[in-house]
């Protein structure tokens, strides 16, 4: 008897499952790859990296790389995870998005999930449950992945170019105020801040004859490339709100024959550190004499409406001390209008100028009509339960959205004259559809500024059907500055600190959006 | 020269057919209609309602949490309803009715319910204008007002898909200038702790 031995080859579904198999392995494998986002701990002990895990567009961080970090207690039973740092407790269920935190109820953007047996967290587990039972300062700044962790100095450092007729301007506000040094390194101008990290985003610059690039060189210094036709810069420093803001000029050689000759010696030499406020120093002339030339740095947020909610006979929530939510929704957008155009520049539209009924509609028509990029529509909560304090910030949500933003796909219809032509067809109610995910961004990134500066309500950002935005077409948000059912908050409120609070913390905010934007679509809407 | 019987008899067919139409398209259906309203609000007689006691069932009830910031359910005997429509009004009737501490309802006082519809399994909840004009405003307790009347529904009615309110008959922007109610909104069920 012979036995035949015959190729095996496996069946389809054996291959198939092998192949998900790898394709797992490989996922996996990936999640501790170098490229794989991670949050940046900086604190007077540690700086390092810790791994964050993505599922559903959500950044989520293990439960143990917390527990290792914040000396945290971890106890897993009946289905509630407890959660203990020095016998204050966070107990929260796998499946649901609140938490109780110090018997205090906080909610979470979703729900924990399991990876490879271990336990994680939404990342705003941090913010919102850990920070306020730790005995050190925790501040997580999402949009630069930092997670700041007792006495560490971290400004935020926010750079507006502008070119000039003659010149190009760099202005760069760091806040909390932190001094820097500006110094000369061949054909780079080195910016280092007093400061143990820097949390910048730097926008982007199209070379050009007085800059070719800005770029951080390491934790607490940034370096500005200079162009062909630098030939000397000018620095000043001055206190603006909370903020310390550098201004750099850089200067080409004058052409003008009859400008003052060159003064020899007079730029700061290589290495040397400028004075705070030096004067301008001149170079050598220019060894062609052509005129410079300037491109418009891309800039994707040039007209803002600022809606104060309510107004006339809608007076809106109403404090026991009396202070009425359409007063004061006027008198801060009035301030973060007076920043937004002093600060930056920008245009900056009010729906309503002053105490008078506004149409819903109307106020999304002055953002629209005049092609706004950015509507903040501002508002004062109320609470039946008088303990309810902090700030929130709202996206706008629609019933059924995902079939809504399919049917807002470019449609291709006939034109005259022949031929075909995609035309995106967008509803009038439905017009924020396209932003949600934009707007989701500028909200987080505005709950980022008010951490430490602005109380945050128990739920700081949510997405609510929201009849004044449905028309915006631009990115929007309804701001609740407090709450004027909590009678210590009203009092906070109606004073000059939270107010001014609020309108440095939104003009950070939208410089930082700013930066987003540019990156992220060129600047094109 | 006219055939007198058969002018009869054409005459009287005619007069018979035209009786058997009002009968079909006319008597009939206006009987068909009218004979269960005419059950349905017949009172009932005094004895058989003290023999049979009225039928109850279990729903939850939402009132605002102790934090403020979200619902808590609890569960409370309310009358039977015989349809959706009359199931989610005697659960609305419920909710809407003034409660005592600790409990605190998310409905303004005052408010009362005009109608309750149910329509391609959505439910539209029609209540008086003091749900505008008696609410607190802010955009949390509006939010707890709306999740207070689309929960009560959508819990204990699983079959409605959707809840929208209306106000004195009409469809309105908002009760206090934030949620959007000009269609129908679902539950967020992490509103309900």
């Amino acid at each position: 008897m012979t036995r035949r031995f015959v190729p095996c080859f496996p069946s389809a579904p054996v291959v198939i499952g092998l192949v998900l198999l790898v394709a797992l392995a490989v996922r996996l494998g990936g999640q501790g790859a170098p490229n794989a986002p991670a949050l940046s701990l900086i604190s007077r002990e540690a700086r390092r990296a810790i791994p964050l895990i993505v599922s559903n567009e959500q950044e989520f961080i293990g439960l143990d790389e917390l527990a290792t970090t914040f000396q945290l207690a971890v106890r897993e039973e009946s289905g509630a995870v407890t959660v203990s740092y020095k016998g204050r407790t966070i107990v929260f269920s796998p499946d649901q998005t609140i938490a109780s935190v110090a018997g205090r109820m906080i909610s979470l953007p979703a729900r924990p999930v399991r990876v490879g047996g271990r336990l994680a967290v939404p990342v705003d587990f941090i913010s919102r449950a850990i920070a306020p039972v730790y005995d050190q300062r925790i501040e997580l700044r999402r949009a630069s992945h930092l997670l700041l962790v007792g006495d560490v100095r971290v400004p935020r450092v926010t750079i507006v170019p502008e070119p000039l007729p003659a010149g190009f301007r760099l202005t760069l506000d760091a806040l909390p105020q932190t001094t820097s040094t500006v110094t000369r390194d061949g054909d780079q101008l080195n910016i280092r801040f007093d400061a143990d990290a820097i949390d910048v985003a730097i926008p982007p610059v199209q070379p050009q004859p007085l800059i070719q690039a800005i770029r951080r060189v390491d934790g607490t210094t940034l370096a500005i490339d200079l162009g062909p036709r630098f030939a000397s810069y000018r620095s000043t420093t001055q206190t603006v709100d909370a903020a310390m803001r550098l201004t750099l000029e850089l200067l080409s050689p004058p052409t003008d024959t009859t400008a003052a000759a060159p003064v020899p010696g007079t730029a700061p030499p290589p290495g040397a550190p400028a004075a705070p406020a030096s004067p301008i120093a001149p170079a050598a002339p220019s060894p062609s004499g052509e005129l410079p030339t300037f491109g418009s740095p891309v800039t994707a947020i040039r007209t803002v409406t600022i809606d104060p909610g309510h107004g006339g006979t809608d007076i809106g929530a109403k404090g026991a001390g009396g202070l009425m939510e359409k007063s004061l929704t006027l008198t801060v957008a009035r301030r973060v209008k007076a920043s937004l155009e002093a600060r930056l520049g920008l245009r900056v539209l009010l729906t309503r100028e002053d105490d008078r009924d506004v149409p819903f509609d109307a106020r999304t028509a002055v953002a629209n009509n005049n092609k706004a990029d950015l509507f903040i529509s501002l508002h004062a909560n109320a609470a039946f339960r008088p303990t309810a304090s902090g700030a929130s910030v709202l996206v706008a949500a629609f019933p059924e959205e995902g079939p809504a933003r399919q049917s807002l796909a470019p449609q291709r219809v006939p034109v005259f004259g022949g031929g075909l032509r995609d035309i995106e067809l967008v509803l009038w109610n439905q017009a924020q559809i396209r932003y949600v995910d934009q707007s989701w961004v500028f909200a987080r990134t505005l709950e980022e500024h008010f951490q430490n500066r602005v109380p945050l309500d128990a739920r700081p950002t949510d997405r609510v059907p929201l009849r004044v935005l449905a028309s915006a077409n631009m990115p929007a948000v309804v701001l609740e500055v407090g709450y004027l059912s909590n009678p210590e908050q009203e009092k906070q409120l109606a004073g000059n600190e939270l107010q001014g609070a609020l309108a440095q913390s939104i003009v950070d905010a939208v410089v930082v959006f700013r930066g987003y934007l540019t990156q992220t679509a060129g600047g094109e809407r | 020269m006219i055939d007198w019987r058969r002018a009869a008899i054409v005459g009287g067919l005619s007069a018979a057919g035209l009786f058997f139409a009002w009968i079909l398209f006319f008597a009939l259906p206006r009987w068909v209609a009218n004979a269960p309203n005419a059950s349905a609000t017949a009172p009932a007689p005094a004895a058989a309602a003290a023999e049979e006691p009225e039928r109850k069932i279990k729903a939850h009830l939402f009132y605002v949490s102790e934090d403020g910031h979200g619902l808590t359910g609890v569960e409370r005997e309310v009358a039977f309803g015989a349809d959706p429509g009359a199931q989610a009004r005697a659960i609305l009737d419920a909710q809407i009715a003034a409660v005592d501490a600790p409990l605190l309802s998310a409905v303004p006082a005052g408010t009362k319910l005009r109608a309750v519809y149910v329509a391609n399994g959505d439910a539209y909840v029609d209540l008086t204008s003091e749900v505008v004009t008696a609410h607190p405003g802010g955009s949390l307790n509006e939010q707890l007002t709306v999740q207070t009347l689309v929960s009560a529904v959508m819990i204990n009615l699983p079959a409605i898909a959707a809840v929208q309110i209306l106000v004195d008959g009409k469809e309105v922007d908002s009760l206090a200038g934030h949620v959007d109610l000009r269609q129908p909104l679902m539950r967020k069920p992490e509103w309900v702790q």
